[in-house]
């Protein structure tokens, strides 16, 4: 029987011929990531193995994003620790700030991730990296102690799900409006410990930061990982941010799925999801009067130039309602330095907008820009869970960076078609 | 190996934020956490619990992120074992990974009521409830997994591995 994308490079990283779904296996890994929250506890379990070494100190990344620049004491503290562990294990791939961004965005620019890799990351949205043909997924951070010492990592065999893309979606329309459109459809636990393989015509239509904010969001339909084919966009994109060796791997043409579903890309509307989770999505046309506090764009899903691009275009010339507070976090330092080279941050501040360092900060309620209770906020960011953003009595909606910035301009979730001129 | 204790029960997709709010994170201590554990949506789970006690839910328990203080928290309050119709990958790792017993079972997540006292077999799968006289079943853990609960979590596990 074929293999699946995902199961082909997990069988060559267990160092076998053959992998089944439900298969438990003991897989090489090319990358173990950790990021400020999840780093510190497993330096502790590291500590506890008693090795001096890390397995390979140019295969370990570690990016204090979450509370940083450091929010309070506390968090100044896990940096530290963080920053001495680097230091005295010699790993290559620490990023202080000034130099850092958030996790998910920074690995793939930094070229620490190429087609065929196998990474853990103790950061669930270490998923986002199947933009690029890698196995990648989110684990804890016991795991990432473990993978730091031996290099090694134990998998379930996962089996998948597979997206048959078609069409050219419109000029407003995102990956972001692609992936909620499929969490709404299969729910968040539809991909529940499977992969999800995006494939087809219309992925010629997706540009790679299209594609990273899909396999970001994998984790929210319960996804072990999402993963994209290798093409042309993939291998511009690597080359551009990588000299590593890269292997391409390929689904069987005779690999099985779950089960198998066409999307056409033309008919995907802007899509938002309403608090409180992830599937509870409705089109643009159905969201109906709902007045925001808050506009958030930016995060790991949606923070990258294209994302900050499309919110200027929207929002340049326009000024933010009166009374709503827009934050804009650019993922990393060299997404930052883009968007002031191409002049996007003087329209955006212009218009009203707060544009700040690289963090994750609001995204999970951590710092810049917190919600008070009975607030109301729309983000690009991928969660909107209760309590997500701030008081446990608040509200997230989830949706890409056009529906974000004609948003802000109204005062209520808006549809960017109308506000574009 | 077994556990018995009073069952709190929960629903559908109890995630990561609820377990432990983000809000708390900027600590690792599992008995700062434990403190937490549950706040969002049963602010009385943590003056109620006991040593021993039992965790079950229905699908995707755990679902959200990768945080580790989830599992460590729900130990830490003192709960045994969490049983649910299914848990979410991450935290189905995280759990097994710090020693924190889990078992899927359906059966068991509609059959049990909150209060109910249960007991669970982790070398059979066996889980009874005491209180209703009924008994579920369900998968014992692989081989592999025992070893790794058996040496009390993953990093004991290779502790044990490095010293042979
Ligand atoms: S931006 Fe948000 S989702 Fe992404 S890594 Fe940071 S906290 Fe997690």
């Amino acid at each position: 029987m074929g293999m699946t994308m995902t199961q082909k490079i997990l069988a060559h990283h267990a160092g076998l011929p053959e992998v089944k779904a439900g298969q438990l296996i003991m897989s090489k890994l090319d990358l173990v990531l950790g990021n400020d929250i999840t780093a510190p506890v497993a330096i502790t379990e590291f500590n506890k193995i008693g090795i001096d070494e890390v397995f390979d100190k140019n295969k370990v990344a570690l990016v204090p994003d979450h509370f940083t620049p450091n929010k309070d004491i506390k968090a100044a503290e896990q940096c530290k620790l963080i920053r001495e562990f680097a230091h005295a294990k010699e790993i290559t791939n620490y990023f202080e700030i000034g130099e850092m961004g958030i996790e998910h965005a920074l690995i793939p620019e930094k070229g620490l991730v190429v087609p065929g890799d196998v990474v853990i990351g103790a950061d669930s949205h270490t998923c986002t990296y199947g933009a690029l043909g890698a196995f990648s997924t989110g684990v804890g951070s016991t795991d990432m102690a473990a993978g730091m010492a031996t290099g090694e990592s134990w998998f379930k065999v996962p089996s998948a799900l597979k997206f048959e893309l078609t069409g050219k979606p419109g000029p407003w329309i995102s990956g972001k409006d692609v992936i909620l459109h499929i969490i709404g459809m299969i729910g968040v636990d539809g991909a529940l410990y499977r992969s999800m393989e995006f494939v087809g015509e219309g992925l010629a239509n997706l540009s790679i930061d299209d594609r990273f904010t899909m396999a970001n969001m994998a984790i929210e339909a319960g996804g072990k990982n999402g993963i994209f084919p290798v093409d042309e966009v993939v291998l511009d994109y690597v080359k551009e941010h990588s000299c590593r060796d890269y292997t391409v791997y390929k689904a069987d043409p005779d690999a099985e799925y779950d089960a198998v579903y066409q999307i056409d890309l033309s008919t995907i509307r802007p899509t938002v999801a309403f608090p409180h989770l992830p599937d509870n999505t409705r089109t643009i046309d159905e969201v109906g009067d709902v007045k925001l506090d808050q506009v958030v764009i930016g995060s790991c899903t949606n923070g990258r130039i294209e994302d900050i691009r499309v919110a200027a275009k929207i929002l340049n010339g326009k000024k933010v309602a009166k009374g709503i507070r827009c934050i804009i976090f650019p993922a990393t330092q060299k997404i930052y330095l883009q968007a002031l080279r191409e002049g996007l941050i003087e329209q955006l501040v212009e218009a009203g907008a707060a544009f700040s360092t690289p963090t994750c900060g609001p995204c999970l309620g951590g710092h810049m820009g917190i919600l008070a209770k009975g607030e109301r906020a729309l983000a690009t960011t991928n969660r909107n869970f209760v309590g997500r953003m701030g008081h446990p009595e608040s509200e997230v909606y989830l949706a890409s960076p056009a529906v974000a910035a004609a948003s802000a301009i109204t005062g209520r979730i808006s549809n960017p078609e109308e506000i574009a001129d | 190996m077994e556990a018995q204790g009073t069952v709190f029960k929960y629903g559908n997709n109890v995630d990561t934020d609820v377990i432990i709010p983000a809000r708390y994170l900027n600590t690792s201590d599992p008995a700062e956490l434990a403190k937490h554990c549950m706040e969002d949506i049963d602010s009385e789970f943590i003056h109620k619990v006991k040593d021993g006690d039992i965790i079950v839910a229905d699908k995707n328990f755990g679902c959200g992120s990768s945080r580790e203080h989830a599992p460590l928290a729900i130990k830490k309050a003192g709960v045994s074992v969490v049983i649910a119709s299914t848990f979410a990958r991450i935290f189905y790792r995280n759990a097994l990974n710090i020693g924190l017993p889990i078992f899927e079972c359906p059966e068991a997540a509609v059959g049990i009521a909150a209060g109910d006292e249960v007991k669970v077999d982790f070398d059979t799968g066996v889980i009874t409830n005491v209180t209703k006289n009924e008994t579920y079943q369900a998968e014992p853990f692989p081989e592999f997994m025992q070893a790794l609960i058996k040496a009390g979590g993953l990093i004991n596990y290779i502790r044990e591995q490095k010293a042979q």
